[in-house]
């Protein structure tokens, strides 16, 4: 058994279509800052079919080394599939940590590995760092471990979750969140910063269960993450129609419309709309908040905004306490003088 | 014609949605006693595609939940919309579980019921994380098919219609197949009156840890690898925002100010 605290940082590295996804550039620069911490390489693993040429980006992203698997079977992504190649892959090449991204992929993906090999995961964290971790029943210390920091309970605290006794340390990351090597940085680095080593699929005679028919790709009309002004609504806007008013403000300024969770639940506007924990994080130049009481799960995904405005009929309402201008009253009245100030300029 | 034994995951959940400003204490906290015991939401539209399937295709439908004995409350809830066996899997030994833990105990339970499809909500509200379902289905060692909006029985085969981000993904799989299943799928069917008054009071079995094989060393903290080494609660800072009145001088001050400062054009 080798010493799993040499191990690699590794990332998933999603891609479809054998284009890569943003998120592995952005575990990339979180892996980069774990792995000098620790002293350790950075390992991106690559799976598909005909994906070699992918590997170059990752190597200027941040990894050292490219766990390469190419496998006709992991053409396109099937649970069973890249879990048995890459359940092995770890087996083999006992990396100490691996992160994956929170998206579809990555929460299909990561909770069935870590089922398979026994380990810990935490899902959907915005914060990973090194750090020692002394279990207050035993009184052991571990130096060194992975320190997951995630919303829980809705977003209303902050749990810091470790996982000391098993190899590897797992974790599924938000998206947004953290930030991929900057423009310089991958320029320094460039294409020969990295190796690649190709790794077999395991896969001859696995049954795999699913077989993929068709995929529509869906063109993501809300581009949330790059607005620089978003209005959103809440609860408190009442209903479906009166949402409508938050499109005509956002059209006035030429920004994007995102919801709470609770709008989405009530059906007032579009789950790709969602702004929160389990949504979109966005950090506009400004937020125009529209009856949204403010549920920390929502907060966790929009404090970052410059400017926030917050319209709310009840002053204790928690979105005043992030907000930097507040409007006590009846969005339905404030809105459309909001407007028409908008449209005669002040 | 093929008829399906269906079995779905529910739990009972804390209503975190309800934490607004009331169920907030004065120091940031939150009150937790304020807060709603539930049926998971996306747990209920599991429940729909199960009873669905057994409603155009026949067959049965099982639920299972692991938890305290007070969330026979949700139990009831299914059987008054449809479900034919409802089961509580509740047992000190299975207290602090993590997620690995968990889907353990709830597969040991799941394959007692020998099942053609398992549904799963993708997640459950309190801790958000959509780890157990594909947890389940991986040692279930089955199809799984996550995100789930559509499904079509085939014979032994699913054709399942689901979410994967980037697009809709129609996939066929073949059974046993686990779903994780998402609002899309649709809302739970109401209860039916004749069956609110049968099973208002219904006691559902009850199995404990032993009774489904579970190892200990599996289970509760033993049978978890992650910890919590801390907790801390969202204390949002002061609110000192600077309030605009509600009327066109207000409105107009602020929209000139905004403008002043190029934070919009």
């Amino acid at each position: 058994m080798t010493d799993r605290s040499k191990g690699e940082v590794w990332v998933f590295a999603e891609q479809e279509e054998g284009k890569l996804a943003e998120i592995p550039f952005e575990l990339l620069g979180k892996a980069r800052e774990l792995a000098s911490k620790l002293g350790v390489k950075v390992g991106a693993v690559l799976m598909g079919e005909g994906v070699e040429p992918c590997a170059a980006a990752l190597v200027a992203g941040g990894a050292d080394v490219v766990h390469l698997i190419e496998d006709p079977a992991l053409k396109v992504f099937r649970s069973k599939a890249y879990r048995h190649a890459l359940v092995e892959l770890i087996k083999e090449a006992q990396p100490q940590i691996v992160i994956f991204g929170a998206t579809h992929m990555g929460r299909d993906l990561a909770p069935a590995v870590a089922s398979a090999l026994r380990c810990g995961l935490t899902a959907d964290c915005t914060d990973l760092q090194i750090g020692d971790y002394t279990d207050k029943k035993t009184g052991e210390t571990f130096a060194n471990v992975l320190h997951q920091i995630r919303p829980a309970f809705g977003g209303n605290i902050i749990a810091t979750i470790v996982n000391a006794r098993h190899w590897p340390q797992m974790a599924t990351v938000r998206e947004g969140v953290m930030k991929p090597l900057d423009a310089a940085a991958r320029e320094a680095r460039g294409a020969n910063a990295g190796t690649v080593v190709r790794h077999a699929s395991h896969l001859d005679g696995v049954e795999i269960p699913v077989e993929v028919v068709e995929i529509v790709r869906k063109a993501s009309s809300v581009n949330l993450k790059g607005a620089r002004i978003i209005v959103a609504g809440g609860a408190g806007v009442g209903s479906k129609e009166n949402f409508a008013l938050l499109h005509d403000l956002a059209a006035a300024l030429g920004g994007a419309v995102g919801g709470s969770r609770a709008a989405v639940d009530l059906g007032y506007c579009e789950h790709e709309r969602q702004i929160g924990q389990t949504g979109v994080t966005v950090r506009p130049a400004l937020m125009i908040s529209c009856g949204i009481s403010g549920a920390v799960q929502h907060l966790a995904g929009m404090q970052d905004a410059a400017k926030i405005i917050a319209i709310n009929t009840d002053r204790d309402a928690p979105i005043f306490k992030v907000a930097h201008y507040g409007i006590v009253g009846d969005l339905n009245v404030v809105i459309p003088k909001l407007i028409k100030a908008i449209r005669n300029k002040g | 014609m093929k008829t399906y034994n269906c079995v779905v995951c529910i739990k009972q959940v804390p209503d975190t949605q309800k934490v607004t400003g009331e169920a907030m204490k004065a120091d940031g906290t939150i009150n937790r006693a304020a807060l709603p015991a539930i049926f998971n939401p996306e747990d209920k539209n599991a429940l729909e595609a199960a009873l669905w399937v057994k409603e155009t295709y026949g067959g049965t439908v099982t639920v299972i939940t692991m938890g305290l004995p007070a969330a026979k409350a949700i139990l009831r809830e299914a059987l008054m919309c449809g479900a034919d066996r409802a089961v509580l899997v509740t047992d000190r030994k299975a207290a602090g579980s993590d997620t690995l833990a968990t889907s353990y105990i709830l597969s040991q339970a799941v394959k007692r019921f020998n099942p053609d499809l398992v549904f799963c909500g993708r997640q459950a509200i309190d801790g958000d994380t959509a780890q157990v379902g594909p947890q389940i289905g991986e040692k279930l060692d089955c199809a799984v098919v996550t995100y789930l909006e559509k499904l079509e029985m085939d014979g032994d085969t699913a054709i399942a219609t689901r979410d994967i981000g980037t697009g809709i993904e129609t996939c066929r799989a073949k059974l046993p197949a686990l779903f994780t299943v998402t609002e899309k799928f649709g809302a739970l069917r109401p209860f039916q009156m004749r069956r609110v008054m049968t099973y208002k009071n219904a006691e559902p079995e009850v199995l404990d840890c032993a009774a489904i094989g579970c190892e200990d060393a599996r289970c509760g903290f033993a049978g978890s690898p992650t910890s919590v080494n801390k907790i801390q609660s969202v204390v949002l800072a002061g609110g000192a925002f600077k309030e605009i009145s509600p009327d066109d001088a207000g409105i107009g001050g602020l929209v000139a100010e905004l403008i002043a400062d190029h934070t919009i054009g």
